[in-house]
């Protein structure tokens, strides 16, 4: 039979009975609604982490230096200053490294005319930029002379830009912390929020010997807080870990059985594990919003069933005049996807604005995707025909002669 | 020697064991025939007539439709027999009430697989020849019975079959609109030389026909020119 004819048909069947076929699809519509919603929701959930793994940098390890223990009580990491420049430069020269950032932070007061605003002041590298995947986009970054000479120059947060220029534009301007002036070099590119929340944007960048000589003192000379490396690629990770943790324990000549002076942590490794449990997540949410598919298609073979049984009459009209099993069964076939399939579409139009008004109301990431709107469509028209062709078969094998005389 | 169109030959019929309704029927219809087979109810005529329509099969015996053994071939093969050598009208009408005249007599043809241009053609040419050429986008349950039964025999019609098998055509008719309906078989027969078989219990019917069979108790009683 030709496909406009099903068409013709199933849509004529559709419209016989307008209240039933809507309460039909009402199954498909709550079923796909709820897929897409879901499946918003979670690749919302999904997209924050990934942003937030980018914004970190990839392949990154982060090495603080040890805890002090005086009279038995025992300080945090970061307490003892171990970590040097010179430590960042040998793991610089170690073969699965791509780059290496040292860090001296801490909390400064800056002051710009009339505002002034408290953020973190890190002395680092220019090697930052590749280790962190940041970007300067107005201006231009310090370089390796900078360091060298402890210029006082820096690069500006957007945070920060905002709070003490509003609108104006801050490169070129002589910002102040703690009594010295600085220029600010260039700003760079917004991060967004880190996994935990912080304001990765809240920040300005000196040169490191500006921190260390001039703004944070020099108790101990060429200490950093932390040094952050980037590996070559994610496959070295291991390999690179083990080197650098070989490496700081000959300089620091600490001895098999000697507690370390410096941890060695891998974040992205953290990150990854964030982001599988949010992938988790937003896979459960789209196997219990199957579940109601699931009972829509059941409902589509309910009513087929009555359907089926309800025009038996008209199927040995049918067949007497010539329809064969299979016309019937794809006339049938048809009609149930074709309810699956209009029910999906409202489904989807549903789902998609209400994830529209969720992400309005409650400030949350709400991703639709053309993949999951397909993948929802795809599944209906699977539970269409899977339902459907039990019904359907029914009715192409009947007897011509009893359901000719089926009253 | 032609064969003829329909060869019956001991043909055995029963739906319980030990119960035949039709018991070693015999005979023959050369095409252009027009025949009216009479009973009483129960009598095994509409069984038998359900077996030459192909919607029925035999329990035991032989019927050849055009030298073709009947029992010998699939559902789909007797679809295609049904749809383009046979044309059905029952008592009933049996229209489908949700779909307008012309798309109930162009369903044959979608079934054999014409075009939507052909099917609409065709259905509109025997719409008109059965005289209700204006009420094509109707539904059957706006019309008269009898003009509902001329939609029935357009459908019936429209593949040009060489047999038409007519059920009790005026079994809900009055005498008039009975009387217009048979003139329709007899000009069939007559110009365009259909084979038509009629069910009937009505002797004022049967008179229409060429050739009476009368069934009793499964078996034929007498077969005679009217």
């Amino acid at each position: 039979m030709i496909i406009g004819a099903l068409l013709g048909e199933g849509w004529s069947a559709m419209v016989a009975n307008r209240m039933r076929t809507l309460l039909t699809m009402l199954g498909m519509v709550f079923g796909v609604g709820a897929v897409i919603m879901m499946l918003a929701i979670g690749q919302g959930a999904q997209m924050l982490v990934n942003d937030s793994i980018a914004s970190m940098g990839s392949n990154l390890f982060i090495i603080l230096s040890g805890s002090t223990s005086a009279g038995g009580i025992r300080q945090g990491s970061g307490t003892v200053p171990t970590l040097t420049l010179a430590d960042a430069q040998a793991i610089g020269e170690l073969p699965d490294i791509a780059a290496v950032a040292p860090n001296l932070f801490n909390t400064a007061q800056l002051i710009y005319a009339s505002n002034n605003w408290s953020t973190q002041v890190s002395g680092t590298t220019p090697a930052v930029m590749e280790v962190r995947d940041m970007q300067v986009i107005s201006g231009a970054c310090f370089t390796d002379s900078d360091v060298r000479a402890a210029t006082r120059v820096m690069l500006m947060g957007q945070t920060v830009v905002r709070n003490l220029f509003g609108d104006e534009n801050p490169v070129g301007k002589m910002v102040r912390v703690k009594n010295s002036p600085f220029m600010v070099l260039g700003v760079l590119a917004a991060k967004g929020q880190s996994l935990d929340g912080r304001d990765q944007d809240d920040t300005v960048l000196i040169p490191i010997t500006t921190a260390q000589r001039q703004l944070f003192g020099n108790q101990f000379p060429g200490m950093v807080r932390m040094i952050l490396v980037k590996a070559k690629s994610a496959e070295v990770m291991a390999k690179a870990e083990q080197s650098m943790n070989e490496l700081l324990n000959t300089r620091h000549r600490i001895h098999v059985g000697q507690e370390n002076d410096f941890s060695v942590r891998n974040l992205t490794a953290v990150a990854q594990a964030a982001a599988s449990t949010t992938e988790a997540m937003s896979t459960m949410l789209g196997a219990i919003a199957s579940v109601s598919l699931l009972v829509g298609g059941i409902g589509i073979m309910n009513i087929m069933l009555v359907s089926v049984t309800e025009r038996t009459r008209e199927i040995g009209i049918r067949m007497a005049i010539g329809a064969k099993n299979r016309d019937i069964l794809l006339q049938f076939l048809f009609e149930a996807v074709m309810i699956s399939l209009a029910g999906s579409f409202i489904g989807a139009v549903l789902g998609v604005a209400c994830a529209y008004f969720y992400s309005q109301f409650n400030d949350t990431l709400v991703v639709v995707t053309l993949s999951s709107v397909l993948l929802a469509f795809g599944v209906a028209t699977a539970v269409g025909v899977f339902f459907g062709f039990y019904p359907a078969g029914k009715a192409a094998n009947l007897k011509p002669i009893e359901a000719l005389r089926y009253q | 020697m032609i064969r003829p169109l329909i060869c019956v030959t001991g043909l055995y019929k029963q739906y319980l064991a030990n119960v035949p309704v039709l018991k070693d029927i015999n005979f023959t219809i050369e095409g252009g025939e027009f025949v009216a087979i009479m009973g009483h109810s129960g009598s095994g005529k509409s069984t038998l007539m359900n077996i030459l329509g192909c919607l029925d099969t035999a329990t035991a015996g032989h019927y050849y439709l055009e030298d073709r053994d009947t029992a010998t071939l699939n559902s789909d093969e007797l679809a295609l027999l049904r749809n383009n050598l046979i044309g059905f009208v029952f008592q009933g009408f049996n229209l489908l009430p949700r779909s307008s005249l012309l798309d109930n007599i162009a369903l044959p043809l979608l079934y054999a697989g014409k075009s939507k241009a052909a099917r609409r053609a065709k259905a509109l040419e025997m719409l008109g020849r059965v005289g209700l050429a204006e009420l094509g986008e109707r539904l059957p349950n706006q019309l008269s019975g009898g003009q509902q039964q001329r939609v029935a025999i357009a459908r019936a019609l429209v593949t040009d079959p060489k047999l038409i098998l007519a059920d009790e055509p005026t079994g809900n008719l009055d005498t008039q609109t009975s009387e217009d309906i048979m003139k329709i078989f007899e000009t069939m027969n007559a110009e365009r030389k259909i084979t038509i078989i009629l069910v009937t219990h009505e002797p004022d019917i049967a008179t229409h026909a060429k050739r009476l069979i009368r069934v009793k108790d499964g078996q034929i009683d007498s077969d005679k020119p009217t």
